[in-house]
């Protein structure tokens, strides 16, 4: 299928992904609103250890593919496995308590909290004994130092301030702050939603590299993004959504940015599935 | 590791002071409070006796209840207009219970602060399940309670006299030297404790605030923010029915005719305090501080011998100055 040579080192890469069982499955995901057909029979294998961007214009289900993942809306019919097993996320809670992790594109952090805060929201940790217990102390000196411990891992721990409120940060680090607390707490699946679409040049390096990051920490990725530098930078393999449906997937060293463009907008053809 | 995550602006004084509020936000209001005590007892010596200071306690002790409860519904960055109709309303229940039903008192005032709570459900219910803006549902809700409680009482005040001593208990005072402090305030300010260890300490604090912060978010981050919103009115509906008994201990009667100014007085107390109309900043003992100060001024500008009408002028002002301070804080970068 590919038009150009593909290095050694990538074949080999590529015969290893494949290889295995899928992280996550979607057969056939059907979503209709009234007459819109968002999500038309879409398909999805996310594979240990792997990057996944999905890409498609706008329109082509990908939002849409993603809130069924990530259980934020229940598909008409079609069917999820997640190591195998099927899944029926009713809620996002559903999604994260099986493991998933999803970090949504301008709504990733409560501004106002700080980081620590932040990284706990929604799954505080309160204090042993009776002062957790009967007294609902949080355990805030733990929740810190497990903050600090998870920024460090992720090479961001150079912020000054645990304790520092969110929206004093900028945008990279705010964006930081909510992949850590994806990577921290996702123990099957991250799902990034555009992490890079409202950042500058200098801090979507810095996300990109975070991403890397997560992979190679044994997460596999889900990556959503419009930006195709950054998608031909980081993905495994890159999952083109077209009218509602996958129409191909390819990877950086098989297709050039432009064949990936022109099948996503439809201007070429899409390769055979394999 | 380099990040490229480290670098940081250099600052000015301008950005350090905005720095400095932004992290503690009640420090404002303090320094406000402190500086018009000090000038106030400048102006006139008799503003710092102890009998003047317990005067200015036992005043703002209903209003700083009252704006407790509105706190933790602004801190959701929404607004309680009927906070005042709620407390007056609950303490002719109260009064009308033990008086013309002939409940004992312990009972009347249990009863009194279950219908303050479930006044506060009603607000909370029509802003979660319909979906209301708080504004509009408590406005509505202010113009019922008010109606209600003419209906209820006739328009007619009981007495004091007339009730069970535990109903006006809360204005009876221990002394301290010459500085008389009231049951009234003492549960004011257990109160005021109780709930600043429930918003820095508990996992309910922090949802409050990520709620108000950002509702969507926090959503996202499982939290039920309906559940939460729900709590908060139906909390701030008890705590306007503590308020209820403490307003008669105040008055030694229950008036349907006060209150009037309460909703407005309680928002002023908060925002003076610091805590963002906008949600999710601010707390309690900002606003502790915050009815001080009006409590302060009032009191303070009778004894600089300054004519009452200017007193609104006075609260009005500092509330714009506060409203602008808040604004400039928000806008803090790193």
């Amino acid at each position: 299928m590919s038009t150009q040579t593909p290095g050694e080192g990538e074949v080999l890469h590529r015969v290893e992904l494949t290889d295995r069982t899928p992280v996550m499955r979607a057969r056939g995901l059907v979503k209709r609103y009234g007459r819109v057909t968002a999500l038309d029979g879409s398909d999805l294998e996310l594979y240990p250890g792997e990057i996944l961007a999905v890409i498609g214009d706008n329109g082509a289900g990908k939002s849409s593919l993603i809130k069924a993942l990530s259980g934020a809306l229940v598909p008409d019919s079609g069917e999820i496995w997640l190591d195998g097993e099927p899944v029926h996320f009713r809620t996002p809670m559903d999604a994260r308590t099986a493991g998933i992790e999803t970090v949504y594109q301008t709504l990733a952090v409560a501004p106002g909290l700080d980081i620590a805060d932040n990284l706990f929201l929604g799954r505080e940790e309160r204090r042993p004994g009776p002062l957790g217990s009967i007294f609902r102390m949080l355990d805030h000196q733990h929740m810190r130092s497990e903050a600090q411990r998870h920024m460090g891992e992720l090479g961001i721990a150079t912020l000054q301030d645990i304790g520092q409120a969110v929206e004093s940060l900028s945008g990279g680090q705010r964006q930081g702050v909510a992949v850590a607390r994806s990577a921290a707490f996702g123990s099957k699946v991250v799902i990034l939603d555009e992490p890079t679409a409202a950042l500058g040049v200098k801090e979507g390096n810095r996300v990109l590299q975070l991403i890397r990051d997560v992979r190679d920490r044994g997460l596999p990725v889900i990556l959503i993004s419009h930006n195709m530098p950054h998608v031909f930078e980081v993905a495994d393999r890159i999952h083109i959504q077209r009218l509602g449906r996958r129409v191909a997937v390819v990877t950086p060293a098989s297709h050039s940015m432009s064949d990936t463009v022109a099948i996503m907008t439809g201007a070429a053809p899409p390769p055979p599935i394999e | 590791m380099t990040t490229g995550f480290e670098e940081r602006r250099q600052e000015s004084a301008q950005d350090r002071i905005q720095h400095v509020l932004h992290d503690r936000p009640t420090l404002g209001p303090l320094a406000v409070l402190l500086l018009a005590v000090i000038v106030f007892s400048v102006i006139n010596t008799r503003f710092f006796n102890p009998e003047n200071l317990s005067l200015v306690l036992q005043q703002v002790t209903v209003i700083a209840l009252l704006a407790l409860g509105q706190t933790l519904i602004i801190l959701t960055a929404g607004i309680d207009l009927s906070a005042g109709a709620i407390a007056v309303f609950s303490s002719i229940l109260m009064a009308n219970l033990a008086f013309d039903a002939g409940f004992p008192g312990v009972l009347a005032l249990l009863l009194g602060l279950v219908f303050g709570t479930l006044m506060g459900a009603v607000n909370g219910i029509l802003v979660t399940r319909l979906g209301l803006p708080p504004f509009i549902v408590t406005l509505g809700t202010l113009s019922v309670f008010f109606s209600l409680n003419s209906v209820v009482s006739g328009s007619e005040t009981v007495r004091g006299s007339d009730m069970p001593a535990i109903m006006t208990w809360t204005g009876e005072t221990i002394p301290i030297g010459s500085f008389r402090l009231t049951y009234g305030s003492i549960i004011m300010l257990l109160l005021f404790g109780f709930f600043f260890y429930l918003l820095a300490h508990t996992a309910w604090g922090k949802h409050v605030r990520a709620t108000g912060d950002d509702a969507e978010a926090a959503r996202l981050a499982g939290i039920r923010t309906d559940r939460v919103l729900l709590s908060v009115y139906v909390v701030a509906g008890a705590v306007y029915g503590v308020a209820a008994w403490v307003l008669m201990g105040r008055l030694a009667s229950a008036d349907p005719n006060v209150g009037t100014e309460y909703n407005l007085d309680s928002i002023t107390a908060v925002v003076l305090g610091g805590t963002s109309l906008f949600g999710g900043r601010g707390g309690v003992i900002g606003t502790l501080v915050g009815a001080l100060i009006v409590g302060v001024f009032r009191n303070g500008l009778v004894l600089a011998g300054v004519q009452v009408v200017w007193q609104g002028f006075a609260i009005g002002l500092l509330v714009l100055l506060a409203v602008t301070i808040d604004q400039w804080i928000r806008k803090v970068r790193a």
